[in-house]
């Protein structure tokens, strides 16, 4: 055996996973709008290992031939540091916003809820909606369609609220993010 | 707005100096405009317009390669022994599929590579049509970028766009995948300086001068400074190179360096401690585990080099100057990020040095010498001599000996022999060396050399080849043969996957299971099949007239070097061990060294 071989100490510069909390993080991005830009920054996700708990992407500038992709996901800070970076590369990512460090970060989301239900659980249901502000869409005698849109938060407790009251279906657009303020991105 | 209406818009002034050409023809006319000499290809149907364009074009010399992996992998040896990029032009489907692994290797690598492949016509895309492939969605991930043109009129710009993406910023490959009926059709062509990029693309290159001056305040304040050094240096050119000389000289600090980076540094160099990681030399790792600045240029903190992460350098200060900001607290925490290319920075650094008038600690870096002494005292790259067999680390000793007054390049394949070729052969300028380190990719050697040979046609090229890794390429003597350059291809013949073969013997209870080199050619009437010339030797005291009989023969050669097939490539930092816990030469019972925790790592 070697003659060396000495119990190492621990480093501090050590960026192994245990003992860093995991948070989440909204990124916007600026990207040009081209076939397979979504793929390249899913991709990339996907790659590395990366979460991606939602994802909205649109066309938001004809003329400058951009789209925007908020990508909702969840890491230790310096895995979150590293996504960033990594977006950063890809050539048609023109820029990423980390809205979640951002105190004048916006985060909007908006879903569409469909409620069962009927007697005392459907006035119920009609009442959390308004305290809420979701506005019902479609009702049947024994259904509501809610549209709800706030703070991913908001919208996550107030579906808490409509499971018991008999919650049958749910559609999330993800979140959506701006920038308080005059500048643009 | 579409890609070639911006282009439209912002070019009009152009028109006159440009004209009507059809896809093809701008393809080939973009390629001289860019500089291009030489590309290596194979031809196929999507790619037929294209082919027919360089018929008519003398200024293009294309090499016709034997299999596609062979054209990507011969691209990057051009590219890494000359700066220039490497091209590579091949047909859909199994065109592309086969060019894929050296596209990986040089994405790994960053290395500058142009790919061009043919694609089915747009009309058949989406149809599984015959060679039909998609291949922008699979070279995704192992490009730096890559387009898929569907119309003639963005052709000009995509192709000056992804030259200079491809060779600016931290190289790598960019896939240009062209329908054969963009190949036909007629547009105007634009030149390298006409054409606007859409793209955000902007790569930084000067370092952040507040930290340059806190980086230069550290090192001179330094105790145990060290340069860890990467194939980013090599990349950012020979005043990258020169820089790094000259800014050791100012700090006195020792100099060690990844796989990748070897020539950047001198070996003669009384400074040069030798190549760090998993293969690395003893003084060049327990240096980097006790120093107290560290100063890492263009190298990624691979796994390879750093070992156990939690006990990676401790107590160190590191400084990390790297053009890809996400190379950055990646794996390694750093303290002092400088994102910049590795040339300017260094620049930038001597600069603040000496208008600081910065000194070193000369008492304390005395002390630091003293202690490295002590390391290199341990004489970690010895091994038993024999005079009945070749040892394979003799064996690189000779061909270093032999040829060192020559203008010789390296080429390696992957295995004991590639790590032996590191630890041996010395290297005085970069762009000497060419290795693939990231991937690790089996016959990368052989069709390297040749495109190194096509970059410097009077030098000698040789592949440090293994038995198994050159079966890989092997093909790609012929196109040696055919384009007449003389590659040496020396191979250390062990009967093994050698470095296969030592992780079982390490770390799986000595059960080798299918590592042996079975029913291997017979390497000399190989050569000759071929047409080029084969020698073999078993004995060390012929090997020196046999290496001048392959150095003198003006056609490739393929030289059987039958070397002792048991012997291990020590010293390692075994998987999961930390730099100071290194297995040296004079281990006995290897098998017992690495515990279960090791092998489950790679
Ligand atoms: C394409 C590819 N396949 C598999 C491997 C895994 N591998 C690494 S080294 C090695 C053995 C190489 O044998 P040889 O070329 O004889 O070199 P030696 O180690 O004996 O010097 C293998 C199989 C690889 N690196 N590349
Ligand atoms: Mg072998």
């Amino acid at each position: 055996m070697t003659a060396n071989v000495q119990p190492a100490p621990a480093s501090a510069y050590d960026l192994s996973p245990s003992g860093q909390a995991e948070q989440t993080a909204t990124f916007a991005l600026l990207v040009d709008n081209e076939p397979g830009v979504l793929h390249r920054v899913v991709g990339l996700f996907a790659a590395r290992g990366y979460n991606i708990e939602s994802l909205t992407v649109a066309e938001t500038d004809r003329n400058a031939h951009t789209s925007r992709i908020t990508v909702v996901t969840r890491g230790t800070r310096h895995v979150l540091d590293q996504i960033e970076a990594q977006l950063n590369k890809v050539v048609n990512v023109r820029r990423v916003h980390d809205v979640t460090r951002d105190p004048n970060g916006v985060e909007r989301e908006l879903a569409l809820v469909k409620v069962r239900g009927s007697g005392v659980d459907r006035v119920e249901a009609l009442r959390i909606a308004e305290i809420f502000r979701a506005k019902p869409v479609d009702t049947t005698l024994e259904s509501f369609v809610f549209e709800i849109s706030g703070a991913p938060s908001k919208i996550d407790k107030f579906l808490d609220l409509m499971r018991p009251l008999g919650l049958v279906e749910l559609s999330r657009t993800g979140v959506l993010s701006i920038e308080r303020g005059v500048e643009g991105m | 707005m579409t890609a070639h209406q911006t282009i439209e818009s912002k070019a009009p002034a152009a028109a006159e100096t440009s004209r009507a050409m059809t896809g093809a023809e701008i393809v080939v006319r973009g390629l001289v405009d860019q500089g291009v000499e030489v590309l290596f290809g194979y031809p196929g149907g999507a790619v037929l317009p294209i082919y027919d364009a360089l018929f008519h074009e003398p200024r293009l010399q294309h090499i016709l390669v034997r299999h596609e992996q062979g054209a990507t992998h011969a691209a990057e040896g051009y590219a890494r022994s000359s700066g220039k990029p490497g091209v590579v032009l091949v047909t859909s489907g199994p065109g592309a599929t086969n060019a894929i692994t050296g596209i990986m290797d040089a994405l790994m690598d960053s290395i500058p590579m142009v790919v061009i492949t043919g694609q089915v016509p747009t009309h058949l895309i989406g149809t599984d049509a015959f060679q039909e492939a998609d291949t922008v969605g699979m070279t995704r991930s192992c490009t730096k970028h890559n387009y898929l043109v569907k119309d003639v009129r963005d052709l000009p710009q995509i192709i000056h766009e992804a030259f200079k993406i491809a060779t600016t910023g931290r190289p790598g490959p960019v896939l240009i995948d062209i329908p054969k009926d963009v190949q036909f059709a007629k547009g105007e062509y634009y030149g390298p300086h006409e054409v606007q990029s859409t793209h955000a693309y902007a790569p930084r290159i000067k370092g952040d001068a507040a930290r340059i001056a806190e980086a230069v305040k550290l090192i001179s304040s330094a105790r145990r400074p060290i340069f860890y050094t990467g194939g980013g240096v090599i990349n950012a050119g020979p005043k990258a190179s020169a820089s790094l000389r000259e800014f050791q000289a100012l700090t006195g600090a020792p100099v060690t360096s990844t796989l990748m980076g070897l020539g950047a540094f001198p070996a003669a160099d009384p400074a040069w401690l030798g190549m760090l990681g998993m293969h690395g030399t003893f003084e060049a790792n327990n240096a980097m585990h006790d120093c107290d600045v560290m100063i890492c240029v263009g190298a990624r903190f691979d796994d390879r080099v750093t070992g156990r992460l939690d006990a990676f350098s401790p107590g160190s200060k590191k400084i990390h100057i790297d053009i890809d900001a996400s190379s950055i607290n990646k794996n390694v925490r750093v303290d002092l990020p400088i994102v910049g290319d590795a040339a300017s920075v260094l620049e930038d650094l001597i600069a603040a040095w000496k208008t600081a008038n910065l000194q070193p600690n000369k008492a304390a870096l005395s002390d630091w010498w003293a202690q490295i002494d002590q390391w290199r005292a341990r004489q970690c790259l010895n091994y038993r001599a024999s005079d009945t067999v070749i040892k394979p680390q003799y064996a690189i000793q000779r061909l270093y000996e032999l040829t060192k007054d020559k203008d010789v390049y390296i080429t390696t394949e992957v295995g004991q022999h590639q790590m032996w070729a590191a630890q041996f052969f010395r290297f005085e300028e970069p762009n000497r060396w060419m290795t693939s380190g990231g991937l690790g990719t089996m016959g990368y050697g052989l069709p390297a050399a040749l495109g190194v040979q096509l970059a410097h046609p009077d030098s000698l090229v040789v592949d440090i080849a293994g038995e198994a890794s050159i079966q890989m390429c092997i093909q790609e003597l012929s196109t040696a043969i055919q384009f007449d350059l003389p590659v040496k291809i020396f191979i250390l013949n062990n009967e093994w996957m050698g470095m296969v073969r030592q992780w079982q013997q390490l770390l799986h209870g000595e059960r080798y299971s299918h590592s042996y080199s079975d029913s291997l050619p017979d390497f000399v009437k190989l050569a000759e099949a071929y047409g080029a010339h084969g020698i073999r030797c078993d004995d060390p005291a012929e090997l020196d007239g046999k290496i001048l009989e392959m150095i003198n023969c003006d056609k490739p050669v393929i030289f059987d070097c039958r070397v002792e097939k048991n012997e291990n490539c020590l010293p390692m930092i075994p998987s999961g061990k930390a730099h100071n816990e290194m297995i040296m030469g004079e281990v006995e019972d290897i098998g017992n060294v690495i515990g279960e925790d090791g092998a489950g790592l790679v």
